[in-house]
């Protein structure tokens, strides 16, 4: 039962009902669906439970024009044309024209994989729908070869969500559901601490001080995210900023190399305007 | 015990279903949790709660089950659960190092005994916070650490925070779905108006279908045509603006902006608390170029959909009498026009920015509600929704 139980990795820290969301998952064999603000790690996740239980990683990248049907297998009619009009002796075998996807790539893996289904509501709204089946039998059917394609283990199924579209509820009630939460500041010092051990202490301390300050300004368009601190922490260290220029008193504006952190114009006057009456309020 | 968990959850509203249940007691009898409330809570969220929307109420819900469970995990350790079955329990969980410290602290036997007699001492139910089993958090196994997760308890710091049950925090409150949300999301509700048809003359090459007939066709070409793909839904929007709107302009704007950019026929016109003889598609301007109501009636046909979107928060008066408007003197009353609006238009809905528990102390939002036969919605996501699910529904 120990063996084999996801506790997080080195590279990535896991929250415990993160862990037992994941391991529910793991022992049922059912899919597991995560949400959560972008940037907040959820298709590393996926990366991170293959590394952990050592495990092949597949990727199912969706984009919307991705069909169901693409990822359990396709049927290349164009070059089945081509080899007929020159003759060729293959044209008579279809399995020959059979392009294997992503679902049947995991299904005839030699040891359990962990398959990611990447942003699946970018797809069409019918394409969880397509795949109830498959994922519920973990086999499906081929037409042109009248086989039976069926899974050697119950690949592990790490599925993610951004909401922009709603999932049907016959497709929600067969997966594990997860939303990942803002780290809170203990958690993100952790996070920051795995990606960089050697940061010095005060610079972590102002930088997430700093961090959690603009994330809490109101009205925020895009507020950061976890990648966007990582990314702006690797500026800092780059540019050997001085944990002093990070202090809210001193700071004459808004923090350095701020670009890492405020993605959107207006969210950057808005900061400026909100600095800016805070200060005339102590003076 | 499980089963009315079950059913208190229904009864929240929470769509709950028996495979969901199911898939829990499955999980359960796997022994995916080791034991404690903590992560009992956790494995049923998972496996319970498909939206964090619900999140929410789902703590809500637990925590006022919880009360039972607490007494239940009580009387778990009052009966004396058997020593073998613990240490069987421990010896599957707990490392070499751990036992041998539990083996310096005096033994299981020692460890039950100290344990039962503090039991005895402490009075009434236990909080999550006090000394015996506060820094547990809540379960007794995890106080003397008959799980791996108990054990670590006092060295790793950032359990000691889970003195207060986490889900006694609701740190999902500002994820339930009466609350406003951003234009990404308003877009997406949005989109379900989308009614894709392909109209008109047969002028795309269909590669798929060409391909498809010219291969079983055993190779000769065989071409295919279909009519461009494009969103055939047409949307009117009547927007209040000024007074006592201007406290719901970023409700407003967002949907606006979704709006805009979801639909290729969007007209949208202005008005002040209610729709009379003139509308105007600038607000700065709006004194100077009216547009004639009747004449945006006539323009545009049967088949738009009209959302308006305003408080209707005004003086009675504007609704039902000639001469009421606020703004100007107007011949004809404020409902008159609304149901030549609606007899345009007969798909329309009106979205209310105002929290829908206030309406029914407002008597114009009644009577606009009863104009619109009762199909207002507040303008939130859900609200939204809602709205949109009944402008499809009206054919």
């Amino acid at each position: 039962m120990t063996e084999g139980r996801f506790h997080g990795t080195e590279r990535y820290v896991a929250t415990d009902d993160l862990m037992m969301a994941v391991n529910a998952a793991v022992t049922l064999g059912r899919p597991l669906l995560v949400k959560g603000e972008p940037g907040t790690g959820k298709t590393q996740l996926a990366e991170e439970v293959a590394f952990a239980l050592n495990r092949p990683f597949i990727q199912w990248h969706i984009k919307s024009t991705v069909k169901a049907q693409q990822g359990l297998y396709e049927y290349d009619a164009v070059s089945r044309l081509r080899d007929s009009q020159l003759g060729e002796g293959r044209v008579h075998d279809i399995s020959n024209y059979i392009v294997k996807g992503k679902l049947w790539e995991a299904f005839t893996a030699d040891v359990q994989p962990v398959l990611l289904i990447d942003e699946i509501d970018k797809a069409d709204i019918e394409f969880p729908n397509d795949l109830l089946l498959e994922l519920d039998r973990m086999e499906f059917y081929v037409y042109e070869t009248r086989q039976t394609v069926k899974a050697h283990h119950r690949p592990i199924i790490i599925i993610t969500s951004n909401n922009e579209k709603e999932l049907p509820d016959a497709f929600l009630r067969r997966c594990f559901f997860h939303y990942i939460r803002f780290p809170d500041k203990e958690t993100m010092e952790q996070i920051v601490r795995v990606h960089y051990p050697d940061l010095k202490k005060r610079l972590l301390s102002e930088a997430l001080e700093a961090f959690f300050e603009i994330r809490e300004a109101p009205g925020l368009k895009k507020r950061p995210s976890t990648s966007e601190l990582l990314d702006w922490i690797k500026l800092l260290v780059a540019e050997d900023i001085p944990p002093e220029a990070l202090r809210g008193d001193q700071r004459k504006l808004i923090p350095p190399l701020y670009g890492a952190l405020l993605k959107n114009e207006q969210d950057v006057h808005l900061f400026e305007r909100l600095l800016f009456m805070s200060r005339r309020k102590k003076d | 015990m499980m089963t009315d968990f079950f059913f208190k959850l229904r009864k929240a509203s929470i769509p709950v279903t028996l495979t969901e249940f199911l898939t829990l007691l499955e999980a359960l009898h796997q022994r995916v949790t080791a034991h404690s409330v903590e992560e009992f809570y956790y494995l049923a969220r998972a496996a319970l709660i498909k939206d964090e929307r619900h999140y929410d109420r789902f703590d809500q819900v637990f925590a006022s089950h919880f009360k039972g469970l607490e007494t239940l995990f009580d009387g778990l350790v009052g009966a004396n659960v058997p020593l073998e079955w613990l240490r069987k329990l421990a010896e599957l969980t707990l490392s070499e190092e751990d036992q041998q410290l539990i083996e310096s602290m005096g033994g299981w036997e020692k460890l039950m005994e100290t344990f039962a007699q503090r039991m005895a001492e402490q009075e009434g139910r236990h909080q999550g916070g006090n000394k015996w089993i506060g820094t547990a958090g809540t379960s007794p196994y995890g106080a003397y650490g008959y799980n791996p997760e108990g054990i670590r308890i006092g060295q790793d710091q950032s359990r000691h925070r889970r003195a207060v049950k986490v889900w006694d925090r609701r740190e999902f409150r500002n994820l339930d779905d009466t609350v406003e949300l951003g234009t990404r999301n308003i877009k997406v509700a949005l989109r379900r108006l989308r009614r894709f048809a392909r109209e008109g003359a047969a002028e795309e090459l269909d590669l798929d279908d060409t391909i498809r007939s010219t291969a079983r066709n055993a190779g000769w070409l065989d071409l295919k045509m279909v009519p461009e793909r494009h969103n055939a839904v047409k949307v009117l929007l009547f927007l209040d603006v000024g007074g006592s709107m201007d406290d719901h302009v970023r409700a407003c704007e967002e949907l606006f902006s979704a709006a805009r950019s979801e639909f290729k026929h969007l007209e949208y016109f202005y008005f002040h608390n209610m729709v009379y003889e003139g509308l105007w598609k600038d607000n700065r301007r709006r004194h100077t170029e009216k547009i004639d109501t009747l004449t945006v009636l006539h323009t545009f046909t049967r088949d738009y959909k009209l959302i308006l979107v305003g408080d209707a928060t005004m003086s009675p008066y504007e609704i039902t009498y000639p001469g009421g408007s606020v703004e100007h003197f107007n011949p004809e009353a404020g409902d008159v026009w609304m149901s030549r609006l609606l007899a345009a238009w007969p798909r329309a809905i009106w979205l209310n920015p105002q929290s829908s528990n206030r309406w029914s102390y407002i008597p114009s939002i009644q009577m606009v509600r009863e104009l619109m036969s009762d199909r207002m919605y507040p303008l939130t996501l859900e609200g939204l929704e809602q709205g949109i699910r009944a402008l499809q529904q009206l054919r």
